[in-house]
């Protein structure tokens, strides 16, 4: 009897961990996971390295102006109880998305810099895009360029990162494709002209040449979504920060890149 | 904002050295062919001259044009023959006028 009882929960053991292991067979593995950084050329790849070259870093400027700003009917700035961002900021962002025990949900780098400043400097929240939260995200994210990402230790992230992983393989749009078919199975290959990454978040807030300018990963995954032909969700949906959860979790591992240049 | 500026001037040279210059200025460069979603055109607003004076002396300009990305970028190769202060401008539509300066030691 003790025997057979064992053999079982030997097998539910093994069936409780197995099956995990059969649904993560497509992912990526660790060792194969590149940032879009070594997709691209070499004049791309030379001018996110310097930083006198780098139309990004115009954007880290901006924010150390916001970080040190007072703003708000507090008068405070980030700099009063955050002090010097390259210290106390230091990879923080390779932490985000981050769970919040407020809302008892995720947030990302920019609802976090709006929370804090509707929390404790009274102030509005800036909008998603705007040229403000760009360069204060840009500017704290940069205080962790070079660090690994590291999402997903916290278990409380557990059910979003498995939320914003049924989005990223769900097929949705009149094309009928997920975000999977793309970046997990046919990365490496040609779409018309482009290269497919495998679609790391590694160096949000980016400057993309298309655009001209600084954008955030929301943005990204909105352009992505209308490529699909599918609904892009709105600024404040859910499934964005599930997703950018999953996304910075797939990418763990990876060095921080903020402000990345992209084509 | 104010326009933000990055220049990349190396703090010291030798006599005679070639050495280069990197200038990038945040700025739209609003081509002036486009239009808003309301169907109405998008005033042109670009940055028209660069101008690099050493030691008040003009050694290298540039004129911009409408086909010129956003946030210029534009690096240049001088000869460094003395020590003295770079002084880089920028001019362009609706009275646009950004000064910065940059020192070098000459040895």
């Amino acid at each position: 009897m003790t025997a057979a009882a064992a053999l079982l929960a030997r097998l539910a053991w093994f069936g409780l961990t197995l099956a995990p292991l059969a649904a993560a067979a497509a992912d990526i593995p660790a060792g194969e996971r590149r940032s879009g950084y070594d997709f691209m050329g070499r004049e791309l790849r030379a001018m996110q390295d310097d930083d006198a070259a780098n139309p990004g870093m115009l954007s880290v400027l901006d924010g150390e102006a916001l970080w040190n700003r007072a703003d708000g009917d507090a008068g405070k700035s980030c700099a009063d109880c955050h002090g010097a961002a390259p210290s106390g900021m230091s990879g923080v962002a390779a932490r985000y998305p981050a769970f919040d025990p407020a809302s008892g949900r995720p947030v990302d780098l920019e609802q976090r810099i709006n929370l804090c400043r509707s929390q404790h400097q009274g102030a509005a929240p800036f909008a998603f895009e705007s040229r403000e939260l760009l360069a204060l995200t840009a500017y704290v994210a940069h205080q962790s360029k070079g660090r690994p990402i590291a999402v997903g230790d916290d278990p409380r992230t557990e059910p979003f990162i498995a939320a914003g992983r049924a989005v990223f393989e769900r097929r949705q749009g009149q094309l009928n494709l997920s975000c999977a078919q793309c970046h997990d199975d046919n990365w490496g290959r040609q779409l018309a002209g482009a290269t497919i990454p495998q679609a790391h978040p590694t160096g949000y807030p980016l400057y993309r040449l298309e655009w001209q300018g600084l954008g955030s990963l929301r943005r990204r995954l909105r352009n992505c979504l209308v490529g699909m032909r599918a609904e892009p969700y709105p600024d404040v949906a859910p499934e964005i920060v599930e997703l950018e959860l999953y996304l910075a979790w797939r990418a763990r591992g990876l060095p921080v890149e903020t402000p990345a240049v992209r084509p | 904002m104010t326009a933000r500026t990055l220049i990349s001037v190396p703090a010291g040279a030798k006599r005679g050295e070639v050495v280069e210059i990197k200038t990038l200025i945040s700025h739209p460069m609003e081509t002036g062919f486009r239009v808003g979603t309301n169907g109405t055109p998008i005033p042109r607003d670009i940055i028209t001259r660069f101008t690099c004076r050493f030691n008040g002396e003009e050694v290298f300009s540039a004129e911009l044009s409408p086909a010129i990305a956003a946030n210029p970028f534009i690096s240049f190769f001088v000869t460094a023959s003395e020590s003295g202060t770079f002084g880089f401008e920028w001019t362009g539509d609706n009275g646009f006028s950004v000064s910065e300066t940059a020192a070098i030691t000459v040895e």
